[in-house]
């Protein structure tokens, strides 16, 4: 028996207040208003007094209004038909089909027991090389895209969701352009992905309560996915908006603001999503990329920073590309030393040659002299860059490796690439 | 057992506000009953007859109306044999048993012993019937993996305390009775090899602190030879996220010339514990030659688990660090990261409505970093043996700005300060703890005139590159630049260092000495040389044989070969030792 309240005491932003007992914390409650039902969540009791955050946003919502209490927390539902379908941040349907209201499972559950994991130690193949071959994606490893507004990530995101080997895509959009998400639609059926991926989707427009709920259902639906020992990639644009939600809704509750104006358990929030990446012993993998604009490209922004000591890594997309030196995968070494002999001396060989490459172009600019090493080191830059780093590059990752030789043999002699002589002899291409 | 109990009446986050009527004492703990489970809590706030509790789990599905039971006791730690190797939870509940009893998640309201009950201990008495005996003495020893472990009266008795009977040298469970003692009132008291205490309080059962003067060699140069940490000392990692903290903390504890390490993953990645957990059952100790595994302890609460039981923590890890400490044992501790546990104080701060102090940091947060760190101390024990606590935290300051307010209430209180830059850890430099802004107060493995030449060589060194940067290496002199060469090349050849590689690694007391003094007479010396690219090419060279002799094994033939070419090299270039290193490397002898 649920009890239905229809004395709303109070309403600022997002959150109401009723006079309700017997209440539980996180439980749900739908509001029927004159725009429709919506859900709502109990974030706070004080006695009787019950706050709640509305899903639909306060718009319109009287103090009149009709509260009935679920007696259940956020749930989603879970079967192998959620594949090829997509869900708003309430989880209803919003691509026509039938909701889905078997199996609910409860999302942001308690988190994985330490000694059930297993040292990630798997690469996953995305076929982009300077992801593949310069910082190497491994399974369960949880790594955001750290970029300034206007950079291609949503293009890129769309391209490892179709290229990248998993078994399951779970896409959770935060704060998505509507044209953003039509572009998803687009690509991954292009791609024949959208039959693998289940999608998330909070638009710009849509109320801010739905995007704080976008990552704990999509980790939710993966998790029970990696259970059946499917290898899941959670790719998920844009975290920052996901923060900026969990800001509005703290300042609104009158929460102390810590630095810029974010809550102070913003660390807790994100680790809390980002640590559900993981490989089970003896099950699947949960793997997270997850897109992070910096506003004023300023990685001392409170969002990337908290990130930046969260994750295993980062990818920093700037100038259309995946830059070479800000970005890291701290799990690389766990993998590469396993795929080809060559791997590993050359990637260092080539960083270190175009970092060499960055300075020569510096002293270029500053109308200095140029040597005949540095017209050789002018070359190389160009080719990599043109050839390896550019993002609609497509290439496995031998492929990728061969190309690089064939690179450095177009620019340079074996001793002058500072590589070892008994890795140069082996795989520097022949005429 | 008290069978006091309450009610739920508010419920915010993690805070939950409990009407009560009997006596409730700060710190309890008490436990939420909500369906068929009962949430761990901690009182951090009492008004008239309305406690505030902290959950140390998820709240959802808590209902105005809950009954919580209160304890009696505060938050505690178990103390006693089977602690080394374990992994712990903040709350010391073994990871292994809760995945057993629950399977892949850490399910809340699930909870086991610190120490199993089962396991058996071959105890051997000490103390003899009719002994007077007090807290902290000991009554007998059982081994532990390749420690003596001691069973001690349990801290918490005042007063003096017979021993009226003892259990036979045999084997007994942590549960069983092995001995029985009277008080001055003539009660008896049954003990068992295990005790509680609350972690929140210092164990204080010795006869005096000594200053911390003995060096506790990590087998890092930079630190053992000009940043040094003291046995009983404290000193603090402050670094933006890449900066290495966790790789330096790593190596540290695999290396670090101590007894005990525990390990706190406080609010920190998961993988990096599995990490730890995967790596060293492999590794050998090569102190005792045993397993790494049987002289480490991890507590680990990592970043998604509940924040609340992320402040217990640190507290569990230190008292346990004491515990060891009590046997005469050198620990040493390691916190990654105590900025978490300060953002844990943070958050419960905020719920609490206190008024906030910088960045919304509680205004108590100094006081509490403080205490923290002074439970780290090199102690002379009540037998005449001698223990000490190393604390060693990281801090992860937000943005990489060192004026936030963590790393400077820490500054305040630690001997040691490693600041690493990103500067270096961009450039590759590893460890990269930047020599221009950390410091010590300890004393280290070579000659402290010794490590003043090495850090003017830097300091000087360090200008010339600043200058250079605005007039051009053709800007200075030959002379200018071969110094700034020479700073160069001691932070290639001696200052950085390579973790992954075991030889390198591990680079010892006599090892860093004799280095050292081959390094000062290469970096003391002239040379014939007589243009900038001349002198760089040497240079390279020079440290090129360095480098080639660090990774050779100390004292081995490779070594003795590596050592002549650095000579032949040093002869051929004519090379002149300066009065002033001539004068270094005398004093030193």
């Amino acid at each position: 028996m649920n009890k239905i309240y229809n004395k709303i005491e109070s309403i600022i932003g997002n959150v109401i207040t009723v006079k309700a007992s017997g209440v539980r914390y996180n439980e749900l409650a739908q509001i029927n208003t004159r725009f429709g039902k919506s859900l709502a969540q109990v974030n706070k009791i004080d006695g009787d007094t019950v706050s709640l955050q509305v899903f639909a946003g306060c718009q319109g919502v009287s103090t009149g209004d009709e509260v009935r209490f679920l007696g259940h927390e956020m749930r989603v539902s879970f079967s192998e038909n959620l594949l090829g379908r997509i869900f708003n941040g309430s989880g209803e349907p919003i691509d026509k089909g039938p909701a889905l209201n078997e199996n609910m499972k409860p999302i942001g559950g308690p988190s994985v027991n330490p000694t059930k994991r297993i040292l990630a130690n798997r690469m996953l193949r995305t076929n982009i090389p300077m992801i593949d071959m310069f910082n190497t994606l491994v399974v369960s490893q949880k790594l955001p895209i750290f970029s300034i507004s206007g950079e291609p990530y949503n293009q890129l995101l769309a391209r490892i969701a179709v290229q990248a080997e998993a078994d399951v895509i779970v896409l959770g959009g935060m704060g998505l352009k509507y044209d953003d998400f039509l572009y998803f639609k687009d690509e991954l059926s292009r791609g024949g992905a959208l039959s693998k991926t289940v999608m998330f989707i909070h638009t710009a427009s849509d109320p801010t309560v739905e995007c704080m709920m976008i990552p704990d259902m999509a980790l939710a639906v993966a998790e029970q996915f990696a259970l059946l020992n499917k290898d899941v990639l959670v790719l998920l644009t844009d975290m920052t908006n996901f923060a900026d939600a969990l800001k509005e809704i703290a300042i609104i509750q009158e929460q102390v603001p810590s630095n810029r104006g974010y809550p102070g358990d913003l660390y807790s929030q994100l680790a809390a999503r980002y640590e559900k990446a993981v490989d089970f012993a003896d099950s699947g993998s949960v793997t997270v990329l997850a897109v992070t604009t910096m506003p004023g490209d300023d990685v001392t922004h409170p969002v990337p920073d908290n990130t930046g000591y969260i994750t295993e890594g980062q990818y920093y997309l700037k100038g259309g590309r995946i830059e070479p030196f800000g970005s890291l995968s701290r799990l690389k070494q766990n993998v590469n030393s396993k795929t080809r002999k060559d791997h590993r001396a050359l990637m260092d060989g080539m960083i270190r040659l175009y970092a060499a490459y960055k300075e020569t172009l510096e002293k270029k600019n500053m109308g200095f002299s140029i040597s005949r090493w540095d017209e050789k080191l002018l070359k190389y830059g160009e080719l990599f860059e043109k050839k390896l780093m550019d993002l609609s590059v497509n290439l496995s990752l031998e492929e990728s490796l061969d190309l690089g030789w064939k690179i450095l043999s177009e620019c340079f002699t074996k001793e002058e690439t500072g590589i070892r002589s008994d890795i140069t002899d082996e795989f520097w291409p022949k005429n | 057992m008290s069978e006091n109990r309450g009610k739920v009446v508010s419920i915010n986050g993690n805070l939950v506000s409990v009407e009560f009527s009997g006596n409730v004492s700060m710190n309890e703990i008490c436990y939420v009953k909500v369906d068929n489970t009962s949430l761990k809590s901690e009182v951090i706030r009492i008004r008239g007859n309305i406690a505030q509790i902290q959950v140390y789990e998820m709240t959802g599905g808590i209902k105005c109306g809950d009954v919580v039971e209160f304890t009696g006791d505060m938050l505690s730690a178990q103390l006693g044999p089977g602690l080394l190797g374990q992994i712990y939870d903040g709350l010391q509940n073994p990871l292994p048993v809760l995945a057993e009893k629950a399977g892949w998640f850490l399910e809340r309201g699930n909870y086991a012993d610190g120490l199993s009950g089962e396991k058996k201990w071959e105890f051997t008495p000490v103390a003899k019937v009719g002994d007077t005996l007090r807290a902290g003495d000991y009554i007998g020893t059982v081994p532990e993996y390749a420690f003596t472990h001691k069973i001690f009266l349990p801290f918490y008795l005042n007063g003096k305390y017979t021993l009226k009977s003892i259990a036979q040298k045999g084997e007994y469970t942590v549960k069983d009775t092995v001995a029985v003692i009277t008080d001055e009132r003539g009660r008896d008291i049954p003990l068992t090899m295990s005790f509680n205490w609350p972690v929140k309080r210092a164990i204080k059962c010795y006869s005096e602190r000594l200053a911390p003067v003995e060096t506790m060699e990590t087998k890092i140069r930079l630190i053992d030879s000009i940043f040094p940490v003291a046995k009983g000392g404290t000193y603090c990692i402050p670094g933006p996220f890449g900066a290495g903290k966790t790789v330096l903390q790593h190596t540290t504890s695999k290396y670090a010339d101590v007894d005990i390490v525990i390990i706190a993953a406080c609010g920190e990645r998961a993988g990096e514990v599995v990490e730890t957990l995967t790596e060293f059952p492999k590794l050998t100790d090569p102190k005792t030659g045993r397993s790494l595994m049987e002289r480490t302890i991890i507590i680990c609460n990592t970043s998604s688990m509940p924040v609340a039981s992320r402040e217990a923590s640190i507290y569990t890890s230190v008292t346990l660090a004491e515990y060891y400490r009590q046997m005469g044992l050198h620990v040493l501790l390691l916190a990654d990261s105590t900025s978490r546990w300060a953002q844990a104080l943070r958050e419960m701060s905020g719920r609490l409505e206190e008024i906030p102090g910088e960045e919304a940091f509680p205004a108590y947060l100094e006081s509490y970093i403080a205490s923290f760190y002074e439970r780290a101390g090199y102690v002379r024990l009540s037998d005449g043996s001698k223990g000490s606590i190393t604390i060693g935290g990281t801090v992860s300051p937000a943005g990489g700005n060192f004026e936030e307010p963590v790393t400077q209430a820490t500054l305040k209180v630690v001997g040691a300060f490693h600041g690493l830059s990103r500067e270096r850890s961009d450039a590759r430099k590893y460890p990269a703890i930047d020599p221009l802004i950390s410091w010590s107060k300890y004393k280290g493995v070579i000659d402290r005139k010794k490590t003043e030449y090495y850090k003017n060589i830097i300091h000087y060194g360090s200008e010339i590159a600043s200058m250079m940067k605005v007039i051009g290496e053709e800007g200075i002199t030959l002379e200018d630049f071969i110094a700034y060469l020479k700073s160069e090349m001691l932070d290639a050849v001696y200052l950085q260092q390579n973790s992954f590689d075991p030889i390198d690694a591990n680079c010892g007391t006599l090892r860093q000495r004799y280095v050292t003094d081959k390094l000062i007479h290469v970096l003391g010396s002239r040379y014939d040389l007589d243009s900038k690219d001349d002198a760089r090419a040497f240079f390279n060279r020079m440290r090129q044989k360095f480098i080639d002799w660090n990774y050779t094994e100390f004292q081995s033939e490779a070594f003795v070969k590596a050592e002549a070419e650095i000579d032949k090299l040093y002869e051929e270039r004519g090379g002149r030792l300066e009065k002033a290193a001539e004068r270094l490397l005398k004093d030193g002898e």
